[in-house]
């Protein structure tokens, strides 16, 4: 050292303590809303499920239109776009560099990894609440316009709607996290089922294996009242193909590339 | 206080960063020079844990970068102000780091105010903002913690006259008050005015390293006579190393005396001699870092 001695601001100041994961998932939860990107995001999300329930009322007979009736159908296009807001959350850190900023104030990559997945599965549980706000709606227009606006609804239905949308947001970061790429990760996303249709219709050997791979027929029944042990078998298989195995390589692969 | 300990980064067959040791002690500002891809940048990414090394190590305050539980609020990072969300607007990134780091929410418009950027500038998206000012937000984010220790990767690119001056007030008063900085240039003129020790790289290779007045001392001797052929031929059998300067005139390895002496004893007509000081330093940055430049050109 040389004889410099240091006045107040180099005075050894405890640690600072590092960000809870609490503070960091509230961080990453603001990340998804403050551009004009992912705001729109946010927005469209909730104008489709707003949407859909108006078409519903339309045309669905006045004796079909319950809550029940309302609820299901809006969660397939949200389901659709919590996975576009999955990968958007990984992938802008790298598209827009932002990982310089983000990482060099939480070197442990894999905190950041963990908040932005946590902000993404309570945004997947908010839709939820969405998807039931607009159906409440929805019975009360359906009353109101002489439907039949019944509040009839299967509780089963709540929780396989969360793990539904949960499910879909986390494959959706899992496929962000491993390509790090914003247009790579949501075109190979979106064309996977497809590409399984396809396959499937020209590969007879190939029917087996889908019913047990393919997660737009696996995740199918969470949208019905009851789903068999076989069914969650199914299900648990494709998503830890197209969920657990992409998360895994991709928060190594986000660990070790190199930021610049 | 930095400590970087034999860092090498090899990508393939490729050395980018070669057997780098130096450190920077508080009350310092050290300038990081180099040509451009000399391996100045790979460098403080490595101190900074965002690239892992081949070899070697690095500490900041006295630990590796990625054990820090928090370190904005002790080390300044700006590594590329252009790494910055367009979408986003400047306050906002601030802000962010603000609730990232637990700093009052506060000290995002004292650091905006600090630097420069006002109200209306805050509030307008990243995307819409020159390169100084994204250097200025960098900035800003760099001190928001108030940091010890500042690491600044070509923080003056972009910015203009009066923004340089600014800067070089801000960073002098930062070391002064016992903080350690570390900056890189390419342009040794943009350090020299701030710097007291420099680390002068090349190829990957730290080239030459000490206190400023070190190196300029050791720069040798400005001459420039009326006859610059005949000087140059009285210098080589006087068995004096000179280069060719930039601007006409020789620096030579030598005391002024010996120089004079050598003119003298010729019966040459000086209309110039000194010690070289900054320009001296220029010409040995470029010696040193000639086949480096040259090198990275061809690449």
């Amino acid at each position: 050292m040389t004889a410099v001695t240091a006045p107040a601001p180099t005075l050894r100041r405890p640690a600072a303590a590092g960000p809870s994961l609490a503070r960091l998932t509230a961080v990453e939860l603001r990340k998804l809303a403050d551009t004009r990107a992912g705001r729109w995001l946010l927005i469209t999300i909730g104008l489709v499920a707003a949407a859909i329930v108006t078409v519903q009322i339309f045309v669905l007979k006045d004796a079909e239109q319950t809550f029940t009736a309302f609820f299901t159908p809006s969660l397939f296009p949200v389901g659709l776009l919590l996975p576009v807001l999955g990968i958007l959350s990984i992938t802008a850190e790298w598209s827009q560099r932002t990982a310089l900023t983000t990482f060099a104030l939480v070197p442990r990559r894999e905190r950041v990894v963990t908040a932005k997945l946590a902000a993404v599965v309570l945004a997947a549980l908010a839709s939820v609440l969405v998807s039931l706000a607009v159906a409440a709606a929805g019975t009360l227009a359906a009353r109101a316009t002489g439907g039949a606006g019944t509040w009839t609804f299967d509780w089963h239905l709540l929780p396989y709607a969360a793990v539904f949308q949960v499910a879909n947001v986390l494959m959706g970061a899992g496929f962000g996290l491993l390509l790090l790429n914003t247009p790579l990760a949501i075109v190979t996303y979106l064309l996977l089922p497809t590409v399984w249709s396809v396959l499937a219709a020209m590969i007879r050997a190939l029917r087996e294996p889908a019913r047990w791979l393919d997660t737009s027929v696996t995740m199918e029944p969470l949208l019905t009242p009851d789903m068999t042990a076989g069914q969650w078998g199914r299900l648990g298989v494709s998503l830890a193909v197209w969920l657990l195995v992409p998360l895994v390589a991709g928060l190594v692969r986000t660990l070790r590339r190199e930021v610049s | 206080m930095i400590e970087v300990d034999h860092l090498t980064k090899r990508y393939g067959p490729h050395t980018a960063v070669e057997d780098v040791s130096f450190r920077c002690e508080p009350g310092t500002v050290t300038g990081f020079l180099g040509p451009n891809g000399a391996g100045k940048s790979t460098t403080m990414r490595m101190i900074c844990g965002m690239t892992a090394p081949s070899a070697g190590g690095a500490a900041v305050a006295g630990r590796p970068y990625r054990e820090l539980p928090n370190p904005g609020r002790e080390i300044g990072v700006l590594l590329d102000a252009s790494a910055q969300h367009v979408g986003r607007t400047g306050r906002e990134a601030l802000t962010l780091a603000a609730r990232t780091m637990g700093v009052e929410r506060g000290q995002v418009a004292a650091k905006l105010d600090l630097v420069g950027l006002n109200e209306t500038a805050a509030r307008r998206r990243v995307g819409a903002y020159s390169l100084g000012m994204r250097q200025r937000l960098g900035l800003a984010l760099a001190l928001l913690g108030d940091p010890r220790v500042l690491i600044l990767d070509e923080p003056a690119n972009g910015l203009d006259p009066e923004g340089i001056f600014w800067m070089r007030g801000l960073l002098r008063d930062f070391a002064d008050r016992g903080g350690t900085v570390l900056l890189s240039s390419h342009l040794l003129r943009e350090v020299e005015a701030v710097a007291d020790r420099l680390v002068v790289i090349g190829a990957g290779r730290v080239v030459a390293e000490g206190g400023k007045d070190e190196l300029l001392a050791g720069a040798g001797t400005l001459v420039r006579a009326r006859d610059q052929h005949a000087l140059r031929l009285t210098l080589d059998r006087a068995g004096l190393p000179a280069t060719a300067g930039t601007d006409g005139g020789y620096v030579v390895r030598a005391e002024p005396e010996a120089v004079g002496q050598a003119a003298a004893d010729a019966g040459l007509v000086l209309t110039e001699l000194r010690p070289a000081g900054s320009g001296g330093l220029e010409q040995l940055f470029l010696t040193l870092t000639a086949g480096a430049s040259t090198k990275e050109a061809v690449r």
